[in-house]
């Protein structure tokens, strides 16, 4: 059997979501991001919510995912994008509202509307990207870096007595009463991404029954502000990062 | 005994080679072409076509989402 035969519409078994858009991601080649906005595309595309679902981008390398996914978004200022959710998400009870939100956006200049958030319980989903770095300034350290981690700020590694340790903002969150589900999970295998995909299919399920906040952190690479390659990062990634932020559920 | 075929279309200009589809595929399949695309990307594309068994692990691996992938049972070998 020769592929032209095997390649018909009716064969098809995986293709793009609908709910993406053709633009060109702007993300480096092996960006986890771009695999964490397809699961979102997917799992909005089998809810059948598109119409219902409200984005709130942050800044941060995804500032610009609002071009990618064909839904509403507001776009809010530094770190602040769960306190627009908030507001949205008040105003609208019936719409889907997430926001999605990078490690130096939400753990860093964010940290108090994150938690202040999840205490409040409010109807949101959390995408969090953590990837240990600063990625679109340049892989400046962030409060998630790594003790020993290098960076362009601290090219000597992480000096935890100089700037504190890795900040693993999902354990505190995950000690909020608001606070439904709190899930820490990887893109880096098929295996991972089926399973990150459940988790945020659950969120947005739960989100429709308004019983609280759900966070999802997504371990993830930055093969750019790492200097690896995509595949040497995720391997990296696996050594590294793992030990510090294990995977699994931590709530719900 | 009915066989699966597979097979994976890529988009050739949207690909940037990241090559993560080359280490999540089961069957060793997919390689970096050695010709770029307009960007000046080695994309990826089926190197071992007939191993390929539309298990769709490229696809969910993809950050691009440029794989599309087709699967179908190829009856009785002979």
């Amino acid at each position: 059997m020769e592929v032209k035969d095997i390649i018909k519409e009716e064969n098809l078994v995986y293709t793009k979501s609908k709910i993406l858009t053709d633009k060109v991601f702007h993300y480096c080649p092996g960006c986890s991001h771009g695999v964490v906005h397809k699961l979102i595309a997917e799992v909005i595309e089998e809810m059948d919510i598109q119409e219902k679902t409200i984005a709130i981008s942050p800044v941060g390398c995804s500032v610009l995912a609002y071009n990618y996914l064909a839904v509403d978004w507001q776009e809010a200022a530094h770190g602040r994008a769960p306190a627009l959710a908030t507001a949205v998400s008040r105003l609208m009870p019936d719409k889907y509202v997430f926001a999605y939100q990078g490690d130096g956006d939400l753990a860093s200049i964010g940290t108090a509307e994150i938690i202040h958030a999840c205490n409040r319980g409010e109807n949101i989903v959390i995408i969090f990207i953590n990837n240990g770095i600063y990625g679109m300034t340049g892989g400046q350290m962030a409060p998630t870096t790594l003790e020993g981690m290098p960076t362009s700020t601290s090219p000597y590694g992480r000096d935890v007595k100089l700037a504190g340790h890795p900040l693993k903002i999902t354990d505190l969150i995950a000690q909020l009463p608001g606070t439904e589900y709190v899930t820490r999970q990887a893109v880096h295998t098929p295996a991972a991404v089926r399973k990150c995909k459940k988790a945020i299919l659950k969120a947005f399920q739960n989100v429709g029954k308004k019983n609280g906040t759900q966070f999802i952190e997504v371990v993830s690479t930055c093969n750019s502000g790492w200097k690896l390659s995509p595949v040497k990062a995720n391997e990296w990634m696996v050594e590294n990062m793992f030990p510090v932020y294990p995977l699994g559920d931590l709530k719900g | 005994m009915a066989k699966i075929r597979g097979a994976i279309k890529v988009d050739v200009e949207k690909c940037k080679g990241c090559g993560l589809c080359v280490v999540a595929c089961p069957t060793s399949v997919i390689a970096l072409s050695r010709d770029v695309n307009s960007k000046g990307y080695n994309y990826a594309y089926m190197e071992v076509p007939e191993a390929c068994t539309g298990c769709a692990n490229c696809g969910l691996v993809c950050p691009d989402s440029v794989i599309d992938v087709y699967r179908v049972k190829a009856g009785v070998e002979a």
